[in-house]
């Protein structure tokens, strides 16, 4: 097996990625996708030296030939990024939701005071108010 | 007793009318300059509480919206409408007097006499909460394309949520303190609609339709969503 040099450039591209994304803020929950990256990494590794390892997979799944089953996973690859993506920002403007409307809301008027002024008396409890009405 | 008790109890007796203590007025806004002070003029005639949520408009919608006379609350970005709403529902909370909330749409779609007819139902205990219709009577008139957008959107709205309504995605609701406590719109954009009404649904309060005249204007017309607007809306619902 003799390496060519486009197996060179891309295993030095998935290798870098995998880096990357391991270099991300840590913790623990982590861990998992971590584990999942390295092994794909690895796998990645392994078809560029092994290229007929698709063909197996393909085979194996009942596709005919390696390079369709690529199309296949990328495809799904893809979706499910996009999809976690968008669940992710959905996420993200939720929380920021909430700072911006904490932020108006303390920035407003709150809706009590003015009712407090003197022309417009504070509606007081229909209960409470009857007591020192029945007084005096 | 006291100067103030008079006047409390002159307020009081024209609880009917102008004065109404207990109900605010929530009207999510976004760049309405035009029309937003009139609509606060008319809805204060009738309502004494009127909120906008100004959802970083960019003109100067928020300084007519308080030169009518309206509280102003000012979200720093634009978040959407029903964030928008969401806010309303929270400063409403803050006033402990409050035992009503109104939903009234910026542009000037939506009668005065409509709102006042639903917090009277309410009132009289009829339900929780009281949903504007514009298909229960002849009055409201859209074009076809919309009433089939507002009809699938409905149609999806009773499938997925344990409601039966016939206009899902009206702006008019009045709706009393314990749901509104209980409500938590996360759909920032116009899915909000159908959110409302799910958790409404889950939350068994009681609701009933109320017909309301949707007021098509040019104006409305021209800021009124379009019907690719019901394509995101349902891809929004979906993917929640």
């Amino acid at each position: 097996m003799k390496i060519v040099l486009i197996q060179l450039v891309l295993i030095v591209v998935v290798l870098l990625a995998a880096v990357r994304l391991l270099r991300g803020r840590g913790a623990r929950a982590q861990a998992v996708r971590r584990l999942g990256l390295l092994l794909f990494a690895a796998f990645a590794v392994w078809s560029i030296l092994f290229p007929t390892v698709w063909t197996r997979i393909a085979k194996l799944v009942g596709v005919g030939r390696g390079t369709d089953m690529v199309l296949y996973a990328l495809v799904v690859a893809f979706l499910s990024f996009t999809l976690t993506t968008y669940v992710r920002f959905r996420d993200f403007e939720a929380r920021y939701t909430k700072i911006a409307r904490r932020l108006a809301l303390d920035e407003a008027n709150p809706p009590q005071p003015k009712l407090v002024t003197p022309e417009q008396p504070a509606p007081v409890d229909p209960e409470q108010q009857a007591k020192p009405y029945l007084d005096s | 007793m006291t100067v103030e008790q008079p006047a409390y109890t002159s307020k009081k007796a024209e609880q009917t009318g102008s004065g109404v203590h207990d109900t605010w007025v929530i009207i999510p806004l976004f760049n309405e300059e035009s029309v937003i002070g009139d609509v606060v003029a008319q809805v204060l005639t009738a309502f004494d509480q009127v909120v906008c949520v100004d959802d970083g408009s960019t003109d100067r919608s928020a300084a007519r919206a308080a030169q009518a006379g309206a509280r102003v609350v000012r979200h720093p970005l634009n978040l959407g409408q029903g964030a928008a709403l969401q806010t309303g529902f929270q400063y409403a909370l803050a006033d402990p007097s409050m035992q009503y909330v109104v939903t009234f749409d910026a542009d000037g779609q939506h009668q005065i006499a409509d709102a006042l007819g639903m917090v009277e139902r309410l009132r009289a205990g009829e339900a929780d909460v009281v949903f504007g219709s514009r298909f229960l009577d002849e009055r409201t008139k859209p074009n076809f394309a919309k009433k089939m957008v507002l009809r699938a959107a409905v149609g999806y709205t009773n499938l997925t949520t344990r409601t039966r309504l016939t206009d899902a995605h009206n702006g008019l609701r009045a709706i009393r303190r314990p749901v509104v406590a209980q409500l938590d719109i996360t759909q920032n954009r116009m899915a909000h609609a159908s959110e409302l009404v799910a958790q409404i649904g889950a939350s068994k309060a009681s609701y009933v339709e109320h017909p309301v005249h949707i007021l098509y204007t040019d104006y409305s017309k021209s800021k009124g969503q379009s019907l690719w607007n019901s394509i995101n809306i349902l891809a929004d619902l979906i993917l929640r």
